[in-house]
């Protein structure tokens, strides 16, 4: 028999942002039926990245901040459908098809600087996040340009947002629009995201599987088991940059429009808070967490901003509070982790 | 082994050498000497405080944005004062050295919970500060008409104009002046009983608690001195750019700073103070003359942009690299 305290024990982060989910909910004064709706959207946009992280933290690398690469990746192939104008579903796919390539070159280059930091790959993968960050810009505007879609009117270089009309909702919306008791459901991107958790789970029982986690367990034990270690760790964030890769696509079809040289500098940061916030550690994580985590940090995500105009009478305060909560759950979290391994 | 890395150190040097003369070539010629000196003073402290941190075995402090915000809240309060000149910028510094030395204690202690992650959790930790104190630029009740917004009258503005305070009072040879007193003075401290015992801290620290030495009172010793320079630092650049920057600014400030350091030929292990001088000239060098270079290129300033994003956090990038993994027991 658990007692309250044990349980608040175990899932201290989660515990604390359902407190602070339902604090802000009661004093921004939303309709229920409105948060529901707006929580499941976010569902569908999210939770493929978050989902992304889990591979890299069983191979023992931490979180895998260079999630904004494969999300670069993704960007650019949703640049590249809309240049050759592919409409609907059929354009969505292509995108798929056209990021996997890039996501894997990517994430080669990120796993060989991982494999050089070993120990070190969260800080390493902060900062080649923003290092591509910079190599995707130069990408981005040294594009010979000439389409009157993407490119500015009468002058030169790329437009900063883009608007993807041609592919917006196309997921979320197939095969039709569906509404159960008034709640928009995206059942085909939540149908994606399930077999995404599904290939996860067969991943954890082939042989691939079983060397990844041996090796997140001690690197040590693997090498000797005669596992390459280095390999299994490149395949490890291969993966989770092609999936980043997708998942960006996914939210990015359903939001509507590209911001060309901000839409990507979030998401490793919010995918991180988000898995955190579902009691994911640095070590540990399932695709539970993953649900649950992401469901309560949009939650307070999108709370806070009508909680902080309540209290403060300034809309901008509850988007600082927000990112400031984004921020400080990865530090609280990873706090707490460092404390709880202390033995080592 | 030693051997092999004296090679590597040696090749750096030498890199970076060829980089100084054929920078410095085109410097002269340009006659862009004073911009250059103006620069390296603004932005010398706040490449100096990395050293503590590298030292005491912390590694490269991405936290300093707290620091920044202990100087920037100094400086905003002497503007909310009314001083002027050369005696708002003491107030301010005075200010911020006291914020700044407490706020370190605090984070000294939160970094010595987590030995090992101290820079992913140090580059999260400036950040939410960052977004804090943007909730508090907002909210204080300053009401000073320089720096609140005109319309609404309620909350900073972004940036706010040092015209009527310290804005330019220490000239380019002050900045350069305090800049080098820090540097003797933290090269003096290095060399003092108390600095020999923080530089054995962060080299061995089992050794040191065999010595009799509390590596995590030097830690905290180390990250308390680090953002104390962060203060003064952001003063200074503030006094030479003639703004105080609030809100989102001071938050890419850490990797600029450390980006300068790592360039001098710092590793997350190893720093001295001559690391800190050398890396911020070369930096400021780079940054100096690949403006109008760069723009010549491109003809495109969104794309120098870039390319310097690529240059300062390709050479961070590069240091992680180079220092190799931990080693795995």
């Amino acid at each position: 028999m658990k007692t309250l305290k044990n349980i608040f024990k175990d899932y201290t982060v989660p515990c604390i942002f359902i407190l602070l989910g339902i604090i802000g909910f009661l004093i921004s004064g939303l309709s229920f039926k409105m948060v529901i709706n707006d929580l499941i959207e976010r569902l569908g946009r999210n939770l493929f990245i978050v989902l992304s992280l889990i591979i890299p933290i069983s191979a023992g690398m931490g979180i895998n901040f260079a999630l904004t690469v494969g999300a670069m990746a993704g960007q650019l192939a949703v640049i590249a459908v809309v240049v050759m104008n592919i409409e609907g579903i059929g354009g969505t796919f292509a995108a798929f098809l056209i990021s996997v390539p890039i996501s894997i070159i990517f994430g080669l280059i990120i796993g060989f600087l991982m494999n050089k930091t070993k120990g070190r790959e969260m800080i390493t993968g902060l900062v080649a996040a923003y290092f591509f960050s910079g190599i995707y810009q130069l990408i981005i505007l040294s594009l010979p340009i000439n389409n009157p879609i993407i490119g500015v009117e009468g002058g030169k270089g790329i437009k900063s947002t883009i608007d993807l009309g041609i592919i917006k909702y196309s997921l979320d919306r197939f095969p039709t629009y569906i509404r159960v008791l008034g709640i928009k459901i995206p059942l085909f991107t939540l149908i994606i995201c399930g077999l995404l958790c599904v290939f996860i789970w067969y991943i954890g029982k082939t042989k691939l599987g079983q060397d990844i986690k041996i090796t997140g367990l001690d690197i040590k034990t693997a090498e000797e088991k005669g596992i390459n270690v280095n390999k299994v760790r490149i395949i490890a964030i291969v993966l989770s940059t092609v999936f980043a890769g997708i998942g960006q696509i996914i939210s990015l079809q359903n939001i509507g429009t590209l911001s060309t040289f901000g839409s990507h500098e979030q998401v490793g940061m919010y995918a991180a808070a988000a898995i955190l916030v579902g009691g994911a550690s640095i070590k540990k994580a399932k695709f539970t967490n993953a649900i649950v985590g992401t469901l309560l940090f949009y939650f307070l995500f999108i709370v806070t901003p009508k909680a902080g105009a309540n209290i403060f009478g300034d809309t901008q305060i509850g988007e600082f509070f927000r990112v400031f909560i984004a921020y400080g759950v990865i530090v609280v979290a990873l706090y707490i982790n460092n404390k709880k391994n202390k033995s080592y | 082994m030693t051997q092999k890395n004296n090679k590597k150190e040696n090749m750096f040097a030498i890199f970076s050498g060829v980089i100084i003369i054929i920078i410095a070539c085109v410097l002269f010629k340009k006659g862009t000497l004073i911009d250059f000196l103006n620069r390296v003073g603004m932005n010398g402290i706040l490449v100096l405080s990395m050293v503590p941190t590298i030292i005491c075995g912390v590694g490269l402090n991405f936290g300093i944005s707290i620091g920044i915000l202990c100087g920037l809240f100094g400086g905003v309060l002497s503007i909310e004062i009314g001083l002027t000149g050369i005696l708002s910028f003491v107030f301010a510094v005075f200010v911020g050295i006291i914020l700044s030395a407490i706020t370190g204690i605090l984070y000294g202690k939160l970094l010595n919970g987590i030995k090992g992650d101290e820079m992913t959790v140090g580059t999260y930790v400036g950040f939410s500060m960052v977004s804090l104190m943007s909730i508090a630029w907002v909210i204080l009740p300053f009401k000073s008409p320089d720096m609140v917004w005109t319309i609404g009258g309620k909350g900073l503005r972004t940036t706010i104009s040092l015209e009527n305070s310290f804005g330019g009072v220490l000239g380019v040879f002050g900045s350069i002046f305090i800049f080098i007193l820090l540097c003797i003075l933290l090269y003096g401290f290095l060399h003092t009983k108390t600095g020999i015992a923080m530089k054995t801290a962060g080299i061995k620290p089992k050794y040191a608690l065999n010595c009799g030495i509390k590596p995590d009172k030097y830690r905290i010793l180390g990250v308390m001195i680090s953002n104390i320079f962060g203060a003064i630092g952001i003063l200074v650049y503030s006094s030479g750019y003639g703004f105080l920057q609030l809100y989102q600014a001071p938050l890419m400030m850490p990797f600029a700073a450390v980006a300068g350091v790592l360039i001098g030929g710092a590793t997350i292990k190893k720093a001295s103070v001559l690391n800190a001088l050398l890396g911020v000239c070369i930096f400021q060098f780079l940054m100096t003359v690949s403006t109008p270079f760069i723009n010549s290129i491109f003809s495109d300033s969104s794309l120098s942009d870039s390319v310097r994003m690529v240059i300062s956090y390709g050479v961070v990038l590069f240091a992680l690299v180079r220092q190799g993994g931990r080693r795995i027991k």
